[in-house]
């Protein structure tokens, strides 16, 4: 049994605000398997944001990670056990620069502001491989672009025509394909993606999951989605987790947890999505608004939104328990969740 | 009500880029009776949002001509012009942008009602702005008054604009991707709300969107209009068109649209297009636009003739050469 | 009538507010009671202690001292007296010239850009025709035939000579606040130009609409020194411009012990200043409620 490339253990972070503290990421774990997908999958305000910039150590000055581990695990090709073990949070300077982007690299939402506006995409992919010091391994020139141009045929872009380009002359779904090409560039074994089909059209957004499938069967490295978009974990995750208030509330293979959901948040999760064959009367949107993050209710976090919330809910929160197997929930009422919301919906129809 | 609130007539629009000239929108004709649910989707670029500031007035028309109520908003004046003006309202997709962040919700609201004197006075202004918050299910009223835009979450931001395109008793709101930004657990909700409008004050709403599973959701008693280059390829009831598409751009759109359901999801098979790219708008193909990716190219009827909008099955009409109506 | 109560008791409530925000800001706080203490002290003080009258030439020259906190200057004057007296000048160009010039470019400038098109470029040339004005040499011409001494009158020129480079700052900033929604839909509402422009539009610029009049104020104070030093402004009072320009004219580079004569002036006018620019800063969290803690 391979150890996870990925192991995130109780890490917490938090904001500085003028308010007050914002706690954004609150005793967070979960691990990432080897080439395995997981969907961080979450709204605004859930902190999955946060986690991702956390992974990367691209947390802006104001953010502070308080507690937590964050051990990242090098596979040695063809060994079945572990290679070289890293605390990321202990990584400093060159450590962290050779960290970044050569085994774990992150795909950013592909607004304008991802690529330097004033570099041709040749640029990019020279720059990116200076700074992470691809260069003692590989000559520069011939064989970097030999490579990047391998790359940017993997995603499905026409290299002549990409090359010598600025990112204003191509469209958004050529530039996240850039992006990602780039992503892959130093050959990271884990890709985080931060909201990578957000604002795309349709036919984008299945080009680049199309792409990102076919990336993962020949390359083989792991993928870490952050996104608020459902569809994009059903059609590429493994596993799917969802993140509320800097906490995961749920955890598990992704069929299962959206055919069982446990978790009355993930259930209304669900149901708020219309997808092209769901009736109208099966939907519900999920009442209230996300919590204060600075002032966090107690207990569980989601009680003050939740129709199943007691006085055990605003107590207590919740700690994950392993329901099915490879399937985690924090709720109280995990046992009755799915049946009590069903008949919660056919009385309210307006949140 | 026989005379359709809004006509579109052979509408046109083009914009001038660098001595280049691309139409935005080509050739669109529409009507759009009153309190109707009409749903605007299309990828980017195919010309909704264009369409949707024409309907609301922001932009002229190039060629062809737009009428509310049966007269030309180009030419109308008078009573006609401001009953147009008050009457088709918009509502914009970014929650952060649409409302001043030097104005209370009271003060964003009592100013159109003051300015038209839909109310006057003080107590009367805030009962008919405590009436409208409750309408957008912003409760208790009372306890957003003195609140700032920033106080408030993207799904009340929405609310609010919504409240204050009511104060002038519109008849028609056209919501460009009002619920894109706002977040998923809660677009249902919104748009319920704007469901609840066409029942209870009989307004029509024209959202626009890319979000086919919504539009259906939202349009459920209404209409869905799908746009390319500028195209209208495709109108009809908007289960019909997203159950039974006739378009091949529709049937290729729907077999694409990733869904939040594993097994659906993964088990689909996208249709594949004859070519990858997509057109720019600068160089639009000739004929039926959608020619080079159709998978049901037909020849030389599809290079060189563009296709009318004409009766095709399940009450919809569809611009195809390859359509047509099989019931009489 | 009805409008008017309305109106009045809406202003009483907005004070109120805003004051109670300014007081939780320091330096706002600190700001704006010095600006209030200076201008009181300029027009209040000569009343208590006018200006003397007669030289006292055993004391000329003298550094700090008991008697004399600031010193004296090259007439044996107390440096301190001179201070209370020299204020008035200062604050009426400060106030007159700054509001005034803002206030023109401000709906020169806002007009223009918001309605665009033709009366946008007819108002932008006349705006280039005037900034190519030699502002000096105009005044000079015009000293010849109007009485500059006269501090409001030379203040109203100055304005009129200096808005139309603010008019274009003003405008560039409609012209991006113009494209943001909400303005936008105060168009879709019909709400009608003026009330767009200054219920909408203006609140949004108030900060920078506070500093660059603050920025207009400190460039008057220091033109009409300038004028005075060269003697387009008759020397008239003595204001902290002009105490600058005669300590350095009588050879106060000279004397250390003299320093006072031209340290104590430009510390009023800095510290005049500093109070507005204070104060100034302080404004953004009255503007902008996004800033405001907990309100």
């Amino acid at each position: 049994m391979t150890e996870p490339t990925l192991s995130v253990r109780d890490l917490s972070i938090v904001y500085q605000a003028r308010r007050g503290q914002v706690q954004a990421v609150r005793n967070l774990s979960f691990d990432v398997e080897r080439g395995e997908a997981v969907a961080l999958i979450g709204e605004s305000g859930s902190g999955k944001t946060t986690v991702g910039l956390g992974l990367m150590r691209l947390l802006p000055a104001t953010a502070n990670i308080v507690g937590g581990s964050i051990v990242y695990r090098r596979h040695v090709n063809g060994s079945s056990s572990a290679g070289r073990e890293t605390e990321v949070l202990k990584l400093q300077g060159n450590g962290l620069r050779q960290f970044r982007w050569r085994e774990c690299a992150m795909v950013f939402q592909s607004a304008l502001n991802a690529l330097n506006p004033v570099l041709r995409i040749s640029e990019h992919f020279a720059d990116t491989a200076k700074a992470h010091g691809y260069l003692s391994g590989y000559r520069q020139g011939t064989a970097l672009r030999e490579r990047s141009w391998r790359l940017l045929s993997m995603v499905r872009l026409d290299p002549e025509r990409v090359w010598h380009s600025f990112p204003h002359e191509l469209s958004g779904g050529m530039r996240q394909r850039v992006l990602i090409a780039l992503a892959l560039l130093l050959e990271p074994q884990l890709l985080i993606l931060d909201e990578p089909t957000t604002a795309l059209d349709i036919l984008t957004q299945r080009n680049i999951m199309e792409v990102l499938k076919e990336l993962r069967d020949k390359l083989g490295f792991s993928m870490l989605f952050i996104s608020h978009d459902l569809a994009l974990a059903a059609e590429l995750a493994d596993r799917v987790a969802t993140v509320y208030a800097g906490k995961i509330i749920e955890i598990g293979d992704v069929r299962t947890v959206f055919r069982r959901p446990y978790h009355p948040y993930t259930i209304g999760l669900i149901k708020a999505v219309p997808t092209l064959t769901s009736d109208k009367s099966s939907l519900v949107s999920v009442p209230g608004s996300p919590p204060d993050l600075i002032q966090l209710p107690t207990g569980c976090k989601f009680h003050p939104r939740c129709p199943l919330a007691d006085e055990r809910s605003q107590r207590e929160e919740p700690a994950l328990i392993e329901v099915e197997p490879g399937h985690h929930v924090a709720c109280w009422h995990w046992t009755h969740a799915r049946e009590a919301l069903k008949s919660y919906q056919a009385e309210t129809q307006i949140p | 009500m026989s005379e359709p609130l809004i006509t579109l007539e052979h509408v046109t629009r083009t914009f001038t880029v660098k001595g280049q000239t691309i139409k935005a929108v080509d050739d669109v004709n529409l009507t759009i009776p009153e309190g109707e649910m009409l749903c605007l989707v299309g990828e980017s670029g195919c010309g909704k949002t264009t369409t949707g500031k024409m309907i609301a007035g922001l932009l002229p028309t190039s060629t062809g001509r737009i009428l509310y109520r049966g007269k030309d908003i180009a030419t109308i004046a008078g009573n006609d012009r401001k009953a147009y003006r008050l009457g088709v309202q918009m509502v914009h997709q970014d929650p952060y942008a649409s409302l001043n962040p030097t104005q209370t919700i009271y003060d964003i609201l009592a100013a159109p009602l003051q300015h038209h004197r839909f109310t006057r006075g003080e107590s009367e202004t805030k009962r008919r702005i405590c009436q409208l918050l409750e309408i957008v299910d912003l409760t208790p009223p009372d306890d957003f008054l003195e609140k700032y835009p920033h106080q408030l979450s993207g799904g009340q931001r929405q609310r609010v604009s919504v409240a204050r395109a009511l104060t002038v008793l519109p008849t028609f709101i056209v919501a460009d991707e009002a619920v894109s930004m706002v977040d998923v657990s809660i677009r249902i909700s919104l748009l319920n709300m704007f469901a609840r409008l066409k029942d209870e004050m009989g307004v029509g709403v024209l959202l626009i969107t890319h979000d086919l599973a919504l539009a259906k959701y939202f349009a459920w008693e209404g209409r869905i209009g799908v746009m390319y280059l500028g195209r209208l390829v495709e109108i009809g009831p908007a289960r019909e068109v997203v159950e039974h598409p006739q378009h091949p751009y529709t049937q290729v759109l729907l077999s694409a649209i990733p869904e939040a359901d594993p097994e659906a999801t993964r088990a689909k098979q996208p249709i594949k297009l004859r070519s990858a790219d997509m057109p720019s708008l600068l160089r639009v193909p000739s004929g039926c636009t959608f020619h080079p990716r159709c998978p049901v190219f037909a020849g030389e009827v599809c290079e060189k003739i563009v296709p009318p909008l004409k009766k095709a099955d399940w009450g919809s009409e569809a611009a195809c050469h390859l359509v047509q109506a099989h019931e009489s | 009538m009805h409008l008017l109560h309305d109106f009045i008791t809406g202003l009483w409530r907005e004070s109120v507010k805003t004051f109670k925000i300014l007081s939780r800001n320091k330096m706002g706080l600190f700001g704006f009671s010095m600006t209030i203490l200076i201008i009181l002290v300029s027009f209040v003080g000569p009343l208590i202690w006018p200006p003397e009258t007669s030289a006292n030439v055993a004391e000329i020259n003298k550094g700090s001292s008991a008697e004399h906190w600031l010193g004296t200057d090259f007439q044996g004057q107390d440096n301190l007296r001179k201070i209370i007296n020299g204020g008035r000048d200062i604050v009426v160009i400060a106030l007159v010239t700054g509001v005034l010039s803002m206030l023109i470019a401000v709906v020169v400038g806002s007009f223009s850009a918001f309605i665009g098109g033709r009366v946008d470029s007819i108002l932008m040339d006349f705006v280039d025709i005037w900034l190519t004005i030699p502002k000096f040499p105009l005044l000079v011409v015009l000293a010849t035939v109007l009485a500059l001494k006269d501090v409001v009158m030379l203040s109203v020129l100055m304005a009129i000579l200096d808005w139309p480079a603010l008019a274009r700052q003003v405008r560039s900033q409609v012209l991006s606040l113009k494209k943001r929604e909400y303005i936008e839909a105060a168009s879709m509402l019909d709400l009608g130009t003026p009330r767009i422009i200054f219920r909408e539009l203006l609140p949004n610029m108030m900060s920078f609409i506070a500093i660059s009049t603050i920025f207009e104020m400190t460039h008057a104070i220091y033109q009409q020194t300038g004028l005075v030093f060269l003697g387009i402004v008759p020397y008239s009072s003595a204001n902290w411009g002009v105490m600058i320009s005669a300590a350095e004219r009588r050879g106060v580079l000279f004397n250390p012990q003299a320093a006072w004569s031209i340290l104590a002036p430009m510390g009023a006018i800095v510290l005049f200043q500093l109070a507005l620019v204070s104060f100034a800063r302080s404004l953004d969290e009255v503007f902008n409620p996004r800033l405001r803690t907990g309100v």
